[in-house]
């Protein structure tokens, strides 16, 4: 365990060292170009704003009214069985639908339940192992004009409930 | 999808609360939801900026190209029919490379750039080929070395560790890569 939190913690420093220094070697000008991602950076958040509002809304919503509890009362005797927490459903089902809800999701169930909590470690890891799988399939075959996905709406949301379930798993034997 | 769930949600809480009777609580959340917002894309600005800066210095070195390489193996196996088409196998390499190193925004493009690369020897256009479908399976499993911006959300809710899901991340990923994988790989021939 030790080793896995030594790996956690310095690959991040590792990672920024070893960029500016292949942009050193390369003679780049590595705090213009830092700028200037930074600047595109601000140009995200900005976007993302309207989006967490709304998403921040309606959760909020569903949570002070009493729904929430109830759907999760509800549920419960499905996802103990299962050995899922709850808590974590209204993320997995928004996931594959849009990116920036489910990050709104995600942040509202960290604050909630704490960010370093099972729970929290569960929504961090499957917010970072899985994908927007409807907007991805959409732009990809959108600008080749493909009608026929075949197979690949199935094979795609089959790996997204696997990264899920191993994010559960996972989580719950490593902490 | 979202233009019916957010006012469903909204009205479905509202009528909730009104029968349940604490709408009080719901009419003093509705501001609080609001500020929390504010909040929360104020410290985005600094970690999700931050890392853009990182990146934007990996996308200018060699460093792309020499893990571009590294993968070649691995994208002849995966896109066996692509073997001769050199413009292809780079622009997909590239495509992974960038989701690799957690750079959305570049993966992008550098993929739809790929994937009219592949339609260009498509014999049905409207259909996806083999290798298209597991391109976008492939790309759907978020492959990441570093999920920078899971990291930097953690770090604005105040993790005491904001890398510590790493291993998790990785261990979660590579499986739903290889049953994405398996699965294309199955039902290709199927379908």
């Amino acid at each position: 365990m030790q080793i896995v939190h030594f790996l956690s913690a310095t690959a991040i420093p590792m990672m920024i060292v070893i960029i500016i220094a292949y942009g050193i070697k390369e003679k780049q000008k590595v705090f213009d170009i830092f700028l200037e991602g930074a600047k595109e950076g601000l140009q995200i958040v900005i976007q993302l704003f309207p989006t967490l509002l709304g998403i921040f809304l309606a959760v909020g919503l569903l949570r002070s009214s009493g729904v929430l509890d109830f759907v999760i009362q509800l549920i419960s005797p499905i996802t103990n069985l299962l050995q899922i927490p709850s808590q974590i459903l209204p993320l997995a089902m928004l996931r594959p639908i849009s990116g920036s809800a489910s990050m709104g999701v995600a942040v509202d169930i960290m604050q909630q339940y704490g960010v370093d909590s099972i729970i929290g470690s569960i929504t961090s890891t499957i917010m970072g192992s899985t994908e927007t799988t409807f907007y991805t399939i959409a732009i990809y075959t959108a600008c080749v004009k493909i009608k026929k996905i075949r197979f690949v709406l199935a094979a795609a949301l089959l790996a997204d409930l696997a990264g899920m379930i191993t994010s559960v798993i996972i989580c719950q034997f490593l902490s | 999808m979202l233009n019916i769930i957010w006012p469903a949600f909204i009205i479905i809480s509202v009528l909730y609360a009104f029968i349940g009777g604490n709408i009080e609580e719901v009419s003093n959340g509705i501001f609080e939801s609001s500020s929390s917002a504010v909040e929360l894309t104020i410290t985005f600005f600094g970690t999700i900026c931050l890392w853009n800066g990182i990146m934007e210095i990996a996308k200018r070195t060699s460093l792309m190209d020499k893990i571009t390489k590294l993968l070649r193996p691995l994208i002849h196996f995966l896109f066996p029919e692509l073997k001769n088409n050199k413009q292809a196998n780079e622009e997909i390499s590239m495509n992974m490379v960038a989701n690799l190193l957690g750079l959305g925004n570049a993966a992008t493009p550098l993929g739809l750039k790929a994937m009219q690369t592949m339609q260009k020897e498509n014999p049905k256009k409207d259909t996806l080929t083999n290798s298209m479908a597991m391109f976008i399976v492939l790309n759907t499993a978020s492959l990441q070395l570093i999920p920078t911006n899971v990291i930097a959300i953690r770090s604005s809710l105040g993790s005491h560790s904001p890398s510590g899901i790493i291993l998790q991340v990785w261990i979660a990923t590579i499986v739903a890569a290889v049953v994405g994988i398996t699965a294309t790989k199955i039902l290709m021939k199927r379908f």
